[in-house]
């Protein structure tokens, strides 16, 4: 078997990956596999391969044609320097960037420190959840007259919205 | 405050007192923020950034903790001047070669420093000598609050604190502790140790940090991960590691004396001998050297009293604090050497032979807690 890249080598490292429910393949010679840094197989590496261009696969997923409205950052751009543009970049290339932030952190959600005012937001939000919890439970057991109580409850913390 | 004033002394983190001060040199924390929707300094024009710049600077400068501080645009120092602050460990070598539209503030014990668009927005960071990294994150988690309140940091709610590289997203922190391991080197275990730290999802890097040699037997541990976990977790994380790399290195230097007492006073010995005679030296057999005569104190072969006089050495032999107190211009690289040399030998003038008869093995870790 021929290496996929150099195209006139013996194949010797066989690469299989599969990604969201697809299969890819690569076949490649010794050198090129150096060459290519395979010997890490992370998912960025396979995918440089499969495109040939050192495109990263998170990149690929978003068409190419989008754009940072506020810094006017494109994934070419990502692709060359390994950083993103402005904080926006983030929902911009959201698609892209979450498998990425998989490979790289224990999880993908942050727990720690959050500014006041979103602390604010967090603390809120959880209160509701906890009545709306209580809400289904009073509802489940038939306690009418409680649910009615803490569905009042709700609408008026729903109105006191954190500044 | 001038540059001159504030590097005149030597900063608090190296002069100071602190849990494990033997083996633990420096604890250190620092924050990456940015300013929401404001391109990040890597990809800002010009303009973009001295305006970042002015917005962020005015902001430090008038935080309660910097009423007394040192605050320069990087374009007005010079490229020695940066070396300096790159030696004492209050800006990186990646900020060291930033010039127009990047910034640096600290306080005067140099516990403190703000580097503005380095990579991020803000770089802040707070260092203290010895095992206190929970100290060190409420000194610049302090810092983040008040900046809070004046500055509109990018965050998600989500992905938390958005930063330029996405291997800092979430807390942004990275937190790390200066460790001195001579006993875990001299023995051999160095290596089987930094694999272990590694597998657990923690980084060991040399004395400045990524990609930098280790010399003087000095080792950075840090975390390497931002998502997923809130700050307490990763100091508490890093806090067990480190604990587990002191108990280690004590033992390693308890067995050392006991079963290799030879090889240990000759290296002390020949460490002792090579600092107090020698006419030219490099910087890198300098803090090898160094590190020994540091073992050395640690196990009473030296009085106590040299620790600090030693430990400034580490500093002070670094090239540009050589070429900042020499006479000539540019020095060439054998000039340094031997202008060290020099600035050693009189250090170690005052430095008593070491007096192996009283060597003191430390109490491995283990019995302690007993």
């Amino acid at each position: 078997m021929q290496c996929d890249v150099c195209q006139s080598k013996e194949a010797t490292v066989f690469l299989t990956q599969i990604v969201e429910g697809k299969m890819q393949k690569v076949n490649l010679c010794e050198a090129c596999s150096k060459e290519k840094g395979v010997n890490d197989p992370t998912g960025f590496a396979l995918a440089d391969l499969l495109l040939g261009i050192g495109a990263s696969q998170e990149i690929e997923k978003s068409p190419a044609a989008v754009k940072c409205g506020v810094c006017g950052f494109t994934q070419a751009d990502f692709k060359k320097t390994g950083r993103l543009g402005c904080s926006h970049c983030y929902e911009v290339f959201a698609e892209g960037i979450e498998p990425m932030l998989k490979n790289m952190h224990k999880g993908t959600t942050h727990t720690g420190k959050a500014p006041v005012a979103y602390r604010a937001a967090r603390v809120h939000g959880e209160k509701i959840k906890s009545l709306q919890a209580n809400l289904s439970k009073a509802i489940e057991s038939e306690e009418f007259e409680l649910a009615a109580n803490l569905r009042d409850q709700i609408k008026q913390v729903e109105t006191e919205l954190p500044k | 405050m001038k540059f001159s004033r504030i590097i005149a002394n030597s900063g608090e983190w190296l002069s100071g007192d602190g849990p494990n001060r033997h083996i633990v040199v420096s604890s250190r924390v620092r924050l990456a923020r940015n300013l929401s929707k404001k391109p990040f300094p890597g990809w800002a024009k010009k303009a973009e950034r001295l305006e970042v710049v002015k917005l962020v600077k005015d902001a430090v400068e008038h935080l309660p903790e910097m009423a007394e501080s040192y605050s320069e645009n990087l374009e007005t120092l010079s490229s020695l001047e940066k070396q300096v602050l790159v030696e004492r460990h209050l800006i990186s070598r990646e900020h060291a070669a930033k010039g127009v539209g990047s910034a640096v503030v600290m306080n005067a014990p140099q516990s403190l420093s703000v580097m503005i668009n380095e990579e991020d927005h803000l770089r802040m960071q707070a260092i203290c000598c010895g095992l206190q990294l929970d100290k060190v994150y409420e000194m610049i988690n302090r810092v983040d609050s008040e900046l809070e309140e004046v500055l509109d940091f990018a965050f998600d709610s989500r992905l938390g604190y958005l930063t330029a590289c996405p291997s800092n997203v979430g807390t942004g922190m990275r937190a790390s502790a200066m460790l001195h391991l001579p006993g875990l080197v001299m023995s051999d275990q160095i290596n089987k140790i930094i694999n272990s730290v590694n597998k657990i999802g923690l980084a060991v890097r040399g004395l400045h940090g990524e990609g930098t040699e280790a010399m003087g037997n000095l080792f950075q541990v840090s975390n390497q991960t931002t998502l997923g976990e809130a700050e307490d977790e990763i100091i508490g994380r890093l806090n067990r590691v480190i604990e587990q790399i002191i108990e280690h290195e004590q033992n390693a230097r308890a067995l050392l004396a006991q079963r290799k007492p030879i090889t240990l006073h000759d290296q002390v010995g020949r460490a002792y001998g090579l600092l107090s005679q020698a006419y030219s030296m490099s910087s890198k057999e300098a803090l090898n050297l160094l590190s020994i005569i540091k073992l050395g104190i640690d196990l009473c072969v030296f009085p106590d009293a040299h620790r600090f006089p030693i430990d400034e050495l580490f500093i002070e032999t670094q090239p540009a604090h050589l070429q900042k107190g020499a006479q000539t211009q540019k020095m060439s690289s054998e000039e340094r050497d031997a202008l060290r040399a020099t600035i050693i030998r009189a250090k170690l003038l005052q430095v008593p032979q070491p007096d192996i008869d009283r060597l003191k093995i430390p109490t491995p870790a283990t019995n302690e807690k007993k």
